[in-house]
């Protein structure tokens, strides 16, 4: 092919577009490749080039010549830097097809912007030097190639100017790749001999390789038939949106992620078990008698059933999984540590938010080598293969049968980052049916007792007055004739939770453990005060949602460090300070002060009595109790 | 609504690269609809708009497109844009909100005296925080596309704007598949560039195909020009002040970008149909954006835009 047959843009009818990521180490030759794929597919205007070239001379790398890396590395802090920071998509079409290319980084320390480029693309271009053969880089990439389900690897053999074209070199190289490789899973591994510098095989066959009787890499990329790969995968319909623009139409939107629907078809919500047919597929173009992958639809049934934005429509001859509990591979993409045990959001296809805990770390992956290493929590960059739970059951594929069903993203509850992205292997337990429903509910518990049952949550730093203000309240409340419980950190660590230690993760446990308990007592209708130091807000946020709303009634006992410090009831601060104790809130480890507590308290120059009054008054105030004195009814 | 009423005759050939990026943008609007309490689009009546309306009539059908539209009015619009603006909304029926900065009108602010700098910080930028506050948006369309401009190529389709709409590209979120983040906390917003992946030429090869009626400004006729700074500027009113040895000519010309009037060059083209317009891009060999003054007024010029909240 040419450079002018290339400038014959034409509809066909019939094109499609293949995405695909290029990647390999540092230095090369990605973004030259890349450069010459768009330049000379006219995907760079005059302009640009012009606005090129100026770059280039002020940041460029390359002497006198056109620094191609700048035209894809477009952020001002990347130029400073001279590194790719994220994902580039640039676009360029041929005549027989249009392609989106994800142009990603090539340091080791951003694996996760290579993941996302990797997460939409069908095939890799794995960039290997010549000069240096297979390396660390190339071998992590193409495994997380691998993991993210890219079934097709081209190997561009670049720079085989500076090698002399040699045949040799080529077989060698391509030979080690194809030997490690073999495992990975490709369906497809082909290699091509290059040089993004010089032009060889890539848009043009080149003179320099006449032993090489492959396909250039751009008629590689135009020809490779990537369509049947998800032809024969079973029928998904994630519920996007109801659409109801009136009483008559109810119409359930989304896209068909995979397989084909037809009217007439039976179909089932596999979390409801609910099963009707398909009465029509609307689109603003028609309605159509059959809608297939890719489609972006409105489908209507014939039975009027209960179904919601997050729910999966299937056959009921080939149905998704249903669980509360799955194995997955997690990429970590935070700053902030992977915390087992804490509780996150996790978005899996269209069911938006679903609460869930990270509960055990199996094992971390050396993506170098892909060998399992032990580990109880996951860095930035890190893959680790993890059990989930799920708070609802969520409907999932195994990753490996549905990219699109089988993935999912992990978000910190706090401030909404996107934290982590996984990948389902396999459901560990089947969604139990409902819960054992009680024949006597919270509230007629509640009403024997005459009280709003409640949960008073006491937290703040060691000797900040916690247990003190937390003893007098329970008192006072039974004394008033109130059905309390009063659960203290100290106590629980000499049963429940007498297994847990100070670390992270411990404390994390330790108040997951505390906050079900105090639930129980809520369910049985009891007034729960606790007394935990409870230094994280997610862990604190994660006992609020376990009780119903108003429930939970947060009391910030505020006493600055250096009080808690000067009254150190338990000595503790002076043996944190000594190094005696690791992990000691306050002195090296943090306490994220709560920023909206329904009861804030500071204890300077105040006197517990005082302070368990307010708390007293805020219960009164919101109806938990009658502030008469009991005893004389 | 019966299934009679419905039914529309299917006319739709699209090429499957357009079928794809038609369904994309539609999954990505429904996301918005399902996920934001109070969601709006950005119309500015140029093409891009003229496309991601369409889509939003698709998307929601047979419900009405489920969001207001807002125009960021800088005053110096074209008056076929606004022109086709009004009609547009009327013809569909959907409510459109049209904003313009009171404190600049105020100022004077205008993109001749006070320089297309100044002018579109106050009269775009400002105008449409303050807009999108005032009615308490929390996410608002965008027609941005990946291709216009390398700032643009890695912005993400849920763009993330913190307090006071500003942009930090360390402190986007990733986007992995087709799981968008949707979840904000109060005072922070999203811009949603739902025709992300789409080319230039696949907002024409689509306006072809799906008869999108566009503002005739793209289409070539002789219009009053003057040559300003290697660009052509149409004399659209009488506003446009002319220095001495400026002379209006008539000439046969057409846009590709539409901004404010003073600012946005035309290209000399004979291209009088969407046709001619698909086959003159096929030859063209300069980008979309050269004739958009502001994009070039400073290096890495969007991208500080951007950060200050330009969409």
């Amino acid at each position: 092919m040419d450079t002018d047959a290339l400038r014959e843009l034409s509809f066909t009818g019939s094109k499609d577009q293949l995405c695909f990521i290029t990647c390999g180490s540092v230095d090369d030759g990605k973004s030259t490749l890349i450069g010459r794929l768009l330049h000379d597919s006219r995907g760079i205007y005059e302009d640009q080039l012009q606005a090129l070239a100026r770059d280039s001379v002020k940041h460029g790398t390359t002497g006198d010549a056109i620094d191609f890396a700048l035209l894809v590395d477009g952020l001002e802090a990347e130029r400073e830097q001279g590194i790719t920071i994220d994902v580039a998509y640039r676009f360029f079409t041929t005549p027989r097809r249009s392609f989106m290319v994800a142009d990603t980084p090539g340091h080791e320390r951003y694996t996760r912007n290579m993941a996302t480029g990797a997460s939409n693309a069908q095939l890799a271009v794995i960039l290997i030097d010549a000069s240096k053969g297979v390396l660390v880089q190339t071998r992590r990439h193409s495994y997380i190639c691998a993991l993210l389900g890219i079934r097709h690897v081209v190997v561009a053999l670049n720079k085989m100017d500076l090698v002399d074209y040699r045949k040799q070199v080529f077989d060698r190289i391509v030979a080690d790749y194809v030997r490690f490789a073999s495992n990975l899973g490709f369906t497809s591994i082909a290699a091509v001999p290059i040089s993004a510098r010089c032009g060889d095989n890539i848009i043009n066959r080149s003179r320099n390789t006449d032993w090489f009787q492959g396909p250039c890499l751009l008629d590689y990329l135009e020809s490779i038939d990537i369509q049947s790969e998800t032809a024969g995968l079973s029928f998904r319909f994630p519920v996007q949106w109801v659409n109801r623009p009136n009483l008559d139409f109810r119409g359930y939107a989304g896209t068909v992620v995979s397989g084909s629907i037809a009217v007439g078809d039976e179909i089932v919500v596999p979390a409801s078990g609910r099963n009707s047919r398909v009465k029509q597929i609307v689109t603003y173009d028609g309605e159509l008698v059959r809608a297939e992958a890719g489609d972006a639809v409105t489908i209507t049934l014939t039975d009027e059933i209960d179904i919601g934005r997050g729910d999966v429509i299937a056959k009921p001859t080939e149905r998704p999984q249903v669980a509360d509990q799955f194995a997955a591979h997690v990429i970590w993409m935070d700053q902030e540590v992977m915390v087992p045990g804490r509780s996150y959001g996790f978005r899996i296809g269209t069911q938006s938010f679903a609460s869930g805990r990270i509960t055990a770390m199996k094992y971390r992956i050396d993506v170098s080598t892909g060998a399992h290493v032990a580990a109880r929590s996951l860095r930035l960059n890190e893959i680790g293969f993890c059990k989930i739970a799920t708070v609802l059951p969520v409907t999932f594929d195994a990753y490996e049968a549905n990219r699109r069903t089988g993935s999912f993203i992990v978000i910190d509850r706090d401030t909404n980052r996107t934290v982590g992205a996984g990948m389902i292997a396999f459901p560990l337990r089947r969604a139990a049916k409902a819960c054992q429903p009680l024949s006597l509910g919270k509230k007629e518990r509640a009403a024997l007792k005459h009280q709003g049952p409640c949960i008073i949550w006491f937290t703040g730093l060691s000797g900040a007055g916690k247990s003190t203000i937390a003893n007098v309240v329970d008192q006072k409340l039974f004394a008033m004739s109130y059905h309390t419980m009063l659960l203290d950190s100290d106590n629980l660590r000499h049963g429940l939770n007498r297994d847990l230690g100070f670390t992270e993760s411990d404390r994390i446990e330790n108040i997951r453990r505390a906050g079900e308990v105090a639930k129980l007592m809520v369910d049985s209708g009891l007034l729960v005060i606790c007394s935990f130091i409870s230094p994280y807000k997610a862990e604190r946020d994660m006992v609020r949602d376990l009780v119903g709303d108003g429930e939970f009634i947060e009391v910030f006992v505020d006493t600055p460090i250096g009080e808690c410090v000067r009254r150190d009831p338990k000595g503790l601060y002076a043996k944190a300070k000594s190094g005696m104790i690791k992990n000691f809130i306050g002195i090296d480890a943090p306490y994220e002060a709560p920023s909206a507590p329904e009861i804030h308290l500071t204890t300077l120059n105040q006197q517990p009595e005082r302070l368990a009054d307010t708390v007293l008054n805020c219960l009164a105030t919101r109806g938990i109790i009658v502030p008469t004195n009991r005893t004389e009814n | 609504m019966n299934a009679q009423e419905i039914t529309k005759p299917q006319t739709r050939t699209l090429p499957r690269h357009l079928r794809r990026l038609e369904a994309e943008s539609i999954e990505i609007m429904r996301e918005v609809v399902a996920d934001f309490r109070k969601p709006v689009m950005l119309y500015s009546s140029g093409k891009d708009s003229s496309v991601m309306l369409h889509l939003a009539q698709k998307a929601f059908y047979p419900a009405k497109v489920p969001f207001p539209l807002l125009h960021v009015d800088t005053t110096w619009k074209f008056r076929e844009m606004i022109s086709f603006r009004d009609e547009t909304a009327q013809r569909l029926g959907i409510d459109l909100i049209v904003h313009v900065n009171p404190d600049g009108i105020e100022r004077g602010i205008n993109p001749i005296e006070s320089g297309s700098t100044l002018h579109t910080q106050i009269m775009k930028t400002d105008a449409l925080k303050r807009a999108l506050d005032v009615h308490g948006f929390d996410a608002a369309f965008g027609g941005a596309r990946r291709d216009e401009e390398k700032s643009r190529a890695k912005e993400r389709i849920f763009s993330f704007r913190s307090h006071g709409h500003v942009w930090d590209p360390r402190n986007q979120r990733p986007e992995l598949w087709n799981l968008f983040n949707t979840r904000s906390l109060k005072g922070e917003t999203m811009r949603v560039f739902a025709i992300s992946n789409w080319t230039e030429l696949d907002v024409w090869e689509y306006v072809m195909l799906e008869n999108i009626p566009v503002v005739p400004l793209y289409f070539a006729k002789m219009r009053w020009v003057v040559h300003r700074n290697g660009a052509l500027i149409m004399v659209d009113d009488e506003r446009l002040p002319l220095s001495p040895n400026e002379t209006p000519e008539l000439k046969m010309m057409r846009f590709r970008t539409l901004g404010c009037y003073p600012l946005s060059g035309a290209i000399e083209s004979d291209a009088a149909t969407i046709k001619d317009i698909v086959a003159e891009m096929q030859v063209a060999t300069r980008s979309e954006r050269q004739g958009r003054l502001i994009d070039t007024d400073e290096s890495a010029s969007m991208e500080k835009k951007k950060r200050e909240g330009y969409f």
